[in-house]
């Protein structure tokens, strides 16, 4: 397990080095004043809506209208694509609850895959409709955690947030757009293909007929990636050799996945003058981070309980490197899958590099919860920073109460309105998981598509819906797609994608109206490890009581089974 | 609303050439100008017909190759539809494919390695991997078949342990990922040696 270890610290350096000066860059991009020419053109073409401040109900509003008539264009392309170019492999449409579960997955930042990506989706489906989802759903997170934060930043005159198009504008030109480039150049040197050439196939040395899918992948996988979406080319996602050759790809596509969500908070310092409180959040988070590795990695190493009654060799040694390999890679090994399912469900990214229905008990709750606390850690692209907000908020005002003030953030009165919606971005995602879970436990049609017995097929039922409705889109991938369940599915994807969003540009426009209050010597600090730690406390007994009780009925029976 | 609806509409327009045209083409023009061999596939051909990917397992049957890990997908090793097994850490059915798997594996290399028990097969030889097409297999499941090969192609051990040897795909730059045994190359290399 040493030199596991050894990769994991290397990648928490990598990662805290580079988020830095990416936060520091993000910060800038969002608060220079005066756009580029392209900009300044592109705003021109869109029209009054793309021009001047917008209050908190008007980026809303340009929010979920982009967002339906978005929508509306992917399915369409969906169900056309029978008939359109960038077809090679002819295949048919989409259905239509797999079209529409499928649309809703991708334009809220999610990529639940009801298909299997290379069999299903046309060249054009790909690249011009789910992988331009890739770049605009996670450009919409963004830009609204920019107009939040302006909101906790503005200090009088107004109640304007920005501009959505332009922080849109922004978001993928300087951002998502550069990184994705440079990383689909490292993916193609290691090998992911990016190709217009149809399926290839192969005779095989024992003279059997092998059909290879290829495409422009790397191109998708770079966004799949940087933009928290987690929607793979291939059925298996970045377990695919084509989707993640090396142990060097696997190293940049999980680096990715947490890239931009840290250099989220470095932004949230600066823009709010407060880079203390900013590596509060920071170190908080990274916690939570690594406590989920310090139980998954250990889990995955131990290997599960059919494994070790089997008599098989499990035992790490210099020539393999054993435990609970099912449904992971050998190039990959345990630290590596471990690693990465922790990452991709503390932020709302979704991608794997190893099967999760096949984790142990153990090893399959720490993606569980990290989703079920509202992937707060520190919170996707496109779910955005704001679901931390929530907490923090609830955290000062738990704060206020226990020392009898009024309490304060960032020099901004927190009042009962501000707590509303922070109660309603905190509980309602939550409380709709668990709704949805038992409709889909109580009725035979969403048992129908429960793979795994007992308490794991549970196991398999909570995690769909805590997986769609956080927007997260990992699964536990034996759940199937019924009619039922795509559906259910559909409802928990745009609520759980519009839920928080509206509360937390809702407490922006709340917060920006407000006066600044100087800082006394009764104010309740929250930039030290006081407020930290009243912080992880704050997470743990929202959500995470929340999820206590369905978490028995899944994998601790399970883990207690062994 | 309408204000906004119409800047969807551009939006939607200019965001879908730029990134759903734009994009992948410039990324396939650097790719197929850069590391074309990579970019259509890794495919291997030999004697003018495409054998495979190095970067997709294939099905091994016969006791002249290397075996591959099991595979999840229909037909196994289906580059073309890949899949988990997601069998759960106590589901029945898994603990009966590995035993089935396991069986398999004794009755095949028994008769080369006197004495083979359970305990000596790597976990990796009877569970599936993640894609269904892993192209690798751990350097202890390939030990545990060199003797196989050695006899059934009349080659010295020393000469099967040394192309396990040079296909080995070690850690990258030493340090990340885990080492592995790439099955296709190496039957190759196996083919190779003996067809001249």
């Amino acid at each position: 397990m040493g030199q596991g270890i050894g990769q994991l610290l290397v990648y928490a350096a990598v990662l805290i080095a580079l988020s830095y000066p990416l936060g520091i860059w993000m910060a800038h991009v969002y608060t220079r004043e005066r756009g580029d020419v392209v900009e300044r053109a592109f705003l021109r073409l869109l029209g009054k809506d793309a021009s001047g401040d917008q209050n908190w109900k008007q980026y809303g509003g340009s929010v979920v209208v982009f967002t339906i008539a978005f929508s509306v264009f992917l399915y369409g392309l969906l169900r056309l694509q029978g008939h359109l170019f960038l077809n090679p492999d002819h295949l048919p449409a989409v259905p239509w609850d797999v079209a529409l579960n499928t649309t809703a997955s991708f334009v809220t930042n999610t990529n639940w895959q009801y298909y299997a990506g290379e069999a299903t989706m046309s060249y054009l489906s790909q690249i011009a409709g789910l992988a331009v989802q890739q770049f605009v759903s996670a450009g919409v997170g963004l830009a609204v955690v920019a107009a939040v934060i302006r909101g906790i930043a503005r200090r009088g005159g107004g109640v304007g947030l920005g501009n959505f198009w332009r922080d849109l504008y922004r978001s993928i030109v300087y951002i998502l757009l550069p990184l994705s480039i440079v990383l689909a150049v490292i993916l193609i040197s290691q090998g992911v293909p990016q190709t217009f050439h149809g399926h290839a196939t192969a005779t095989t040395l024992q003279g059997a007929h092998q059909t290879i899918a290829r495409g422009p992948v790397a191109g998708m996988i770079a966004v799949k990636q940087l933009g928290t979406n987690g929607g793979g080319w291939y059925d298996s996602n970045s377990a695919v050799p084509f989707e993640n050759p090396t142990g060097l790809s696997n190293f940049f596509e999980l680096l990715a996945i947490l890239l931009i969500p840290f250099a989220q908070l470095v932004m949230f310092g600066r823009m709010v003058l407060a880079r203390r409180h900013a590596w509060v959040l920071y170190a908080v988070c990274f916690t939570i981070f690594a406590l989920g590795v310090a139980i998954a990695f250990p889990a995955e190493q131990h290997g599960s309980q059919v494994l070790r009654n089997s008599g098989v060799n499990i035992t790490h040694s210099a020539s393999q490197v054993g435990g609970n390999m099912t449904d992971k890679e050998t190039r990959f090994g345990i630290a590596n899958t471990a690693l990465w399912a922790t990452a991709t469900t503390d932020v709302s990214n979704g991608s794997v590099d190893g099967g999760h229905d096949a984790l142990t008990p153990a090893g399959g709750a720490v993606p569980l919860v990290n989703m079920f606390l509202g992937e707060v850690e520190p919170g996707g692209v496109g779910s955005g920073l704001y679901g931390l907000f929530f907490y923090v908020l609830i955290a000062v005002f738990v704060a206020g109460l226990m020392v009898g003030r009024t309490p304060e953030w960032l020099g901004k009165k927190i009042e009962a309105r501000e707590m509303k919606f922070a109660a309603v971005g905190a509980l309602a995602v939550p409380t709709m998981v668990l709704v949805m879970t038992a409709a889909a436990i109580a009725a035979p049609a969403g048992l129908a598509s429960v793979f795994n017995p007992g308490a794991h097929g549970f196991t398999e039922t909570l995690y769909a819906y805590t997986s769609q409705a956080n927007n997260n889109g990992s699964a536990f991938a034996g759940y199937a797609a019924t009619n039922f369940s795509t559906t259910l599915g559909t409802v928990g994807l745009y609520f759980g994608r519009f839920f928080p969003l509206l509360a937390g540009l809702a407490i922006g426009g709340s917060l920006a109206a407000k006066r600044v209050v100087p800082a006394s010597a009764g104010t309740f600090r929250t930039d030290g490890a006081t407020f930290g730690i009243l912080l992880l406390g704050v997470i743990a007994l929202t959500a995470g009581l929340m999820i206590l009780p369905a978490l028995t009925l899944g994998p601790i029976v399970e883990g207690l089974m062994h | 609303m309408l204000r906004a609806l119409l800047a969807s509409v551009v939006a939607i327009v200019v965001s879908t050439v730029v990134l759903g045209f734009a994009y992948p083409a410039l990324m396939t023009g650097i790719a197929q100008l850069t590391a074309s061999h990579k970019a259509n596939g890794s495919l291997i051909v030999r004697n003018g017909t495409v054998v495979g990917s190095s970067l997709a397992a294939q099905e091994f049957t016969s006791p002249r190759y290397f075996h591959e890990r099991p595979s999840a997908t229909t037909p196994p090793y289906n580059p073309a539809f890949t899949t988990f097994s997601n069998l759960g850490p106590t589901n029945p059915a898994l603990a009966k494919l590995v035993k089935q798997n396991a069986d398999a594996i004794l009755k095949l290399e028994g008769p080369y390695n006197p004495g083979l028990t359970i305990h000596q097969i790597p976990v990796d030889a009877v569970v599936p991997s993640g894609s269904g097409i892993d192209p690798e297999i751990s350097i202890a499941y390939a030990d545990l078949q060199e003797r196989r090969i050695a006899a059934v192609r009349h080659l010295p051990l020393a000469t099967v342990q040394s192309l396990i040897e040079q296909h080995t795909v070690g850690r990258q730059l030493g340090f990340f990922g885990e080492a592995g045994v790439n099955v296709l190359n190496l039957n190759l290399a196996l083919d190779s040696e003996q067809g001249g």
